[in-house]
Parts: C-alpha cells; structure tokens; sequence
C-alpha cells in the first residue's frame, strides 16, 4: 500500500495537534508536520543518538524514550524532544592515566552515588545495561564497563533520568578509552609495519607504481593474486608482488 | 516476498561455499556503461561559469552552483571581525577533528567549526572499517594496486601513494587515542575483506566503527581544550586581495547572526553531497551531507576533479520503509553473505568494486526482472545475511554486526534468519576539490580533507579507504596549516569572488534567484517526508 493512501492518526508535539499516515517513524512524522530540523537531528540511521525523544501514550502512565529515527508514531501520543543535555566531561590526559581499578572512580566519584534504581536500563533506548556497567565501574572492571557500554549513542536519555546524577556516557567513554589504550595490547605486527615504512622498505615500489602508464597498472591489477575467503593457512605464490616484477622490468 | 525467501533458504546450503568469478577489467567496464547511474543520460551537466567551467557534475549540485549566495555581499561589515585564529577548521566529522587536533598539537591557535552538533558526520555513521595494510602477506603496494584498480586507474599517484603510506600510521594513531579495534584471539588487529581488495585489510570496532573512532576523538578535541563551535555552518570563504583564503562567514543557526572568522589558514572539511539526492536516490548519509563545501569553495575558485562520479552502495536497505537507504555493511559480503535474486541464484561476485556490484543488482532488477518487490512497490535483491551465520559458526552476526543486528531487530526482522532485502543507494563523492598532497586545494591557504576533496579515490571509492582518507589528509592538511600559518599575514578581507561569480551566472543567463545555496539543511516537510526511491 501507498503511504499516502494510509490511514491518518493523531499525534501531539509539543502539545499540538497533527494528522500523519501511520508506519512513519516519529522523525518522519514530525516532518510531514511541517518540521525542518536544526536540532534532534543527525545519522538518522540510529547510531547519533541526537534525536532522543520522550512520549506518553493515553493508556500507559509511563514516559518512554526513544530514538525518534528508530520508533513509529502510536494514535495519540504524545511527543517532545531533548536536543541538548548538559553532561559532566572531568579533563584528563589519556595517555598518564593508569588502568587502575579505582580509575573511574577517582575521576568520575559521583559514580559511587548510584542508588541501583536501573531506570538508566530501562530508559536506553540501545537496551545497554547501564546500571550493570556502573556497578562494574564501581567495583573497578574497566573491561567491562568498555564492553558493555559499547553500543552507547550518548543520547542521553540514562543521564537525564539519574537520580543520582551521574553522567553515565563518559563515564564509559572514559573506560573504553583507558581499555583500548592501556589495557588491550598494541598490535606488534602493526609496530612492525610502520617500523618498516620508516625504514623506507616501500618508497622503492611505490616510487615505482606512481611512474606507471594505465596500461601498465591494468597488467599488475590484473595478475594480483586473491586472497581466498577461508585463508587459515594460505601463502600467496608470489610474496613479494608487485615489486619482484617491476624489479624483474628494470 | 516471503515465497522468494523460501526460494533463498532452499539453494542456500548449495551455493554456501561456491567460488563466483570474478569479471575481467573489459566487462567490469561494460556493466558499468550499461548501468551505473554516472552514465545515464541526463543526470550531469556541464558549468559554465566559473574555474571549474567545463566540467560536468550532477544536476542537484549544478543548480546549487548557480543559485544564489545565502549572504549579500553588500550588507556585510568584514570589519567587524567576530574571531580571529591561526587556523580555522570547518566541519566537525573526522577530517575535521584530526586537522583540529593536529593543527593544534602544532602550536597553532585553532577553532573547530561545525553545521550541526561536533561529530554530526558521515564519519559516525561508518560501518565497516579502516584500510591499513598490515597482514603478513600485504603491503603498501598492494593497497596501492587495489586502490587505483577500483578507482579505474584515474586516481592521482601523489596522494594514494600518501593515503597507503600513512594507513598503519594512522591505525597505530588511532589505537592509541583508545579505540577499540576488533581483535583476533591472540589478540592481534582482526581485518576483514571489502569489494576489490587482494588482501583482508579492513580494521573494525564491530560495525560501529566509525561511531567509536569519532566519539573518542570527539573527548580527544574536548580534552586538549580546543574551542568548538557547533550550529555555526560556514555560508562563504573569505579571500583577501592576493586571492588567498582568509576565513569564512557563519550563520549562527540559532540567532540567525553572521559572524566573521578572520583565520591565517583554513581547512574545509563539509563531508559530502547525499542529502542533495542524486537522481532521486535514497542515501546513507548524515542530515548534514548537503556539499556546502563545495559551493563555498568552487565560489572562491577552488577548482574540482572527478565530481561527476558518484558512489551508489551496493546494499542500501530496500525493506523496511523506515530503513530505506540506510547502509547495511560491506563487512557482510566480507564475511561471506552473499547477494542473491529473486530464485535465489546469485549474480555477481560479492566483493566486486561498488560502482561494479551496484551495477550488477540495477541490472538484475532493472533488466533481467529478477528483483523482488516490496509491499510498497520497491525492489531489491537479497543480501542473504544467514550464510554469514551458517559459513562463520552461530552467533557470528552478533558478534560482527550488533547494530545492524539491533537496527533490523527493532522492525522485527531477524538478519541471522532471514535475508536483508537491499538496492543501490547514494554512499560517497568520489570526486571533489582537487588537493595536493599535504590537503592544500587550488586556492593558496585553503585545505580540504575527507569528502569534499577528491582525487585519491579516481571515479570509484574502495570500502574502508574514507575512514582513513579523513585522516591522512585531515592530518597532513593540520599540520601544514598550521605551519604556513606562522609566516602568514592575511590582507585585507573581501568578498568580490561573490559579487564576481553571481556577475558572471548572470552574464550567462543561468542565475537561478529561487535558489539560495549553500542549502545547509535538507527540506524533508509535509509530503517529501515520504520515501521515495528511485530505480
């Protein structure tokens, strides 16, 4: 079916009354209204987390948050938007910070405040278990709070809704960081990489591959060699292509 | 649709681990003339004003060029200077936060400009990952190779050769600032497959990675103090009389203000073009894509290459109509998901080049009527996501792709079940501002760096090169700005360039006066609120 041709249903923002085809999502609706957002606005793909919407529906005396690109429009709801939400950020310098278990607590102490209500659980609209992860933050398991806390969009929604006041988002964009710097090991092969590159172990080829005609460069293209979807023990025939050619060519 | 489905579950063990060919350079240039939308009729024209005069780009961006100027020159005041900085960076997406940092880290006075909120992106929206060429059996050569082939061997050799060279310097960066890239049991980097590689070199942090590596730059800029202005987009470049850049004109979208930033060097880096809807069709891109830079730039004479080419993803999602356009990653191909027809046959090697696998499925739909029809009357083909579970072990699709995962979830549909129905959507400008190799476009004190500028990826992107394009040149492009800045003196500010070009649309009888560019935000109201694809 068309969407024009469906059924209209009511829906309040911000109070005032409207008449949009049913199935849109909430920021479509709003737009049929006649909105151009600034604002509550961004990925609408769901990973921005500006578009943080709060409703109520007749039937239901819950307040419920969402992400206005990720939720249809219900008869009769109600609709407002929070664009902005102040958020404690503490300053640091990631790389003199230790991946100490009292870490997040040292630079974020009103973690220690949490009243373990679980509505920052309830209301995240990416269903991440955020009182767990402050918990872990609590007990001093980076780990954890980064991997739990990962899908975060930083809408919001937990900050606006602690009583306790914490600002959970940077609370664990803190511990991801620490995780990923301090905790997860530095790729040796990649050290290796770069080592060489310094060393100019490349500047040769590429210096080479930047002189080449189209027809030239079609010929190499052509007789790369691929590497299979399953390469678990794979060594490709020829390990030094393309420079074994064009060394071959001089 | 669900009898095409059964149709797909039942070859499905058949074609799990068949090897596709791949095309031969001559029929990958076929299917293109044949169905990329780049070469339909009447999709492009030729400026004719102008430094980029002669060029052909789409129409949507042609009659942006000659609309006219959100500002009236004759009513600005460049006297009354709102800040002044060594180097002034407009656009808050990844190029932007790597120039800021960077320039910054350089001793330079800088200030970080952006449209929407800092981070608002194409950048954050990056599913798949980041090329390095790190494996044991790859090399910067190879990535070199790759890159060119997919670009169809008209990228500039100067600025691959400094997008290979820099790749594992900039992964190396990037762990460091604390990203958490995917990692192998041994707890060694994991890469992946895109389109068109020779080699896994594809980095990730699940399929939200470009989300993780802007929030953590993002708490980077905040936490070397930079100043940030947000809701302030750039409208016009500023030149002073030797023609050099010397800042811009905001628009305070909150009080409707202009304020002028007077700057020694400055650094665009606007993002891309989706948002104007080339040919009608859908995109992934941020709210925000709407080629300011571009209109700004080619205003102030910076000229353009390859932007009649456009990036079309092979799986932009087709079902359901909340979801239209929305990118459904090229991980998924790497990981072996394969894209299959109506029958349930499959079509084309999955990791083809984009322009190459967009291609194919148009002509599956468009020609061989093999597409599938949606309730409202869209097609696609199947982007058969269950093999990923059946080829890799259960449990695979929510380790590698959460979001995609929780994204189909929420309208009910179970992508480790049921295949994702896709067709091709607007993803990237391929082309853009022409750069040098340090950032620096045609126009002496004026940078780019990401998507606005173009050259490094010729007339086709490879999956994995953007995210690390934005950061090699926003970082080559801060350092030299920052640098040229400390000798730099900027004269007196004008806005002729303006008057001139607005002069010259007129001479030539094309000024559209119903067009005030740049747009800076879309116009979706009333009933263009409703989706439309275009096939």
């Amino acid at each position: 079916m068309e969407i024009k041709e469906r059924r209209l249903i009511p829906i309040y923002i911000f109070g005032k009354r409207y008449e949009v085809p049913e199935g849109l999502t909430i920021q479509k609706a709003m737009e049929y209204s006649g909105y151009q957002f600034i604002r509550s606005c961004g990925c609408r793909g769901g990973v921005c987390g500006a578009c943080l919407t709060e409703y109520r529906t007749p039937k239901d005396y819950r307040i419920k948050m969402v992400l206005a690109c990720q939720s249809l429009v219900e008869p009769e709801m109600q609709i407002t938007q929070s664009p902005f939400i102040p958020m404690r950020r503490a300053q640091y310098e990631l790389e003199k910070l230790k991946a100490q278990p009292d870490i997040l607590g040292r630079i974020y102490p009103e973690i220690y405040r949490c009243l373990q209500c679980n509505t920052c659980s309830r209301v995240c609209p990416m269903e991440i278990p955020v009182m767990e992860y402050i918990a872990c933050a609590i007990r001093g398991e980076i780990e954890k709070v980064a991997t739990l806390s990962f899908p975060c969009v930083m809408c919001g929604a937990c900050v606006l809704k602690c009583p306790a006041e914490i600002s959970q988002p940077n609370v664990a964009l803190l511990a991801r960081r620490i995780y990923g710097r301090h905790i997860l090991p530095l790729s040796h092969r990649l050290s290796q990489r770069i080592e060489e590159i310094k060393q100019g172990k490349y500047e040769w080829v590429l210096g080479r591959l930047v002189q080449l005609s189209t027809s030239e460069l079609m010929e190499l293209y052509t007789r790369r060699e691929q590497e299979p979807q399953e390469s678990g023990h794979w060594i490709p025939k020829e390990i030094n292509f393309p420079e074994n050619l064009l060394r071959e060519d001089q | 649709m669900r009898a095409s489905i059964r149709k797909v579950e039942e070859t499905r063990a058949s074609r799990a681990k068949e090897e596709f060919p791949r095309l031969s350079l001559k029929e990958r240039q076929e299917l293109l003339h044949r169905f990329h939308p780049d070469y339909r009729e009447g999709g492009r024209r030729e400026l004719r004003v102008g430094v980029n005069k002669g060029q052909r780009v789409p129409n949507e961006l042609a009659d942006l060029f000659e609309g006219l100027s959100l500002i009236r020159p004759q009513e600005i005041d460049l006297n009354r200077i709102h800040r002044e900085v060594d180097v002034l960076v407009i656009g808050g997406g990844g190029g932007g936060a790597t120039a800021a940092l960077f320039a910054s880290e350089s001793g330079a006075r800088t200030l970080l400009t952006t449209k929407l909120r800092f981070g608002d992106s194409n950048t954050i929206m990056a599913e798949g990952g980041i090329q390095a060429a790190v494996g044991p059996y790859d090399s910067p050569a190879l990535h070199y190779l790759d890159t060119i082939g997919g670009g169809g061997f008209e990228n500039l050799p100067n600025l691959v050769q400094a997008l290979v060279e820099d790749a594992p310097l900039i992964l190396e960066w990037l762990a460091r600032l604390g990203v958490m890239f995917d990692r192998k049991e041994d707890g060694d980097l994991l890469a992946s497959f895109a389109g068109g590689q020779c080699r896994r070199r594809v980095h990730s942090a699940a399929d939200y990675t470009g989300m993780e590596i802007m929030r953590v730059m993002k708490d980077e800029v905040y936490s070397r103090g930079i100043e940030v202005m947000e809701f302030c987009p750039a409208v016009e470049l500023l030149l002073d009389e030797k023609g050099r850049c010397g800042g811009a004109i905001f628009l305070n979208l909150d009080t409707n203000e202009r304020w002028i930033v007077r700057s020694k060097t400055t650094i665009l880096a606007t993002g891309g073009i989706g948002r104007l809807h080339i040919q009608g069709f859908p995109t992934t891109n941020h709210y925000g894509a709407t080629a300011d830079g571009l209109v700004m730039a080619n205003r102030a004479g910076a000229k353009m290459i390859f932007m009649d080419a456009i990036q079309f993803h092979p799986t932009g999602t087709a079902y359901p109509e909340q979801l239209i356009g929305l990118l459904v990653s090229e991980a998924f191909r790497g990981w072996s998901a394969q894209l299959v027809n109506c029958e349930g046959r499959r079509f084309i090697n999955e990791l083809e080049t984009r322009d190459v696998t967009s291609s194919a499925t148009i002509r599956e739909v468009v020609e061989r009527k093999k597409g599938v029809s949606t309730p409202t009357g869209m097609q696609g083909v199947w982007l058969d996501t269950p093999l990923v579970e059946l080829n890799k072990g259960k449990g695979t699709i929510h380790r590698v792709f959460p979001h995609l995962f929780h994204r189909f979830h929420t309208f009910g549909i179970d992508i480790t079940k049921e295949p994702v129905l896709v067709y091709p959507t607007q993803h990237y400008q391929n082309g853009g501002l022409l750069i040098d190799e340090n950032g620096e476009t045609t126009v002496p004190n004026l940078f780019a760096a990401g998507e606005v500028s173009g050259g490094v990826h010729g007339r086709n992107r490879l999956g994995g090169n953007s995210l690390l394009d934005i950061f090699v040149f926003g970082r080559r492009a801060g350092i030299l700005a920052a640098e040229r800045s400390k000798g730099t003196k900027v004269g007196r500010l004008t806005l002729n360039h303006i008057i001139e070009y607005e002069r010259e649309l007129e001479r030539e009888g094309i000024l559209k006066k119903g067009i005030r560019s740049p747009i800076l935000i879309p116009d979706y109201r009333y009933g263009k609120a409703l989706p439309q694809i275009h096939q």
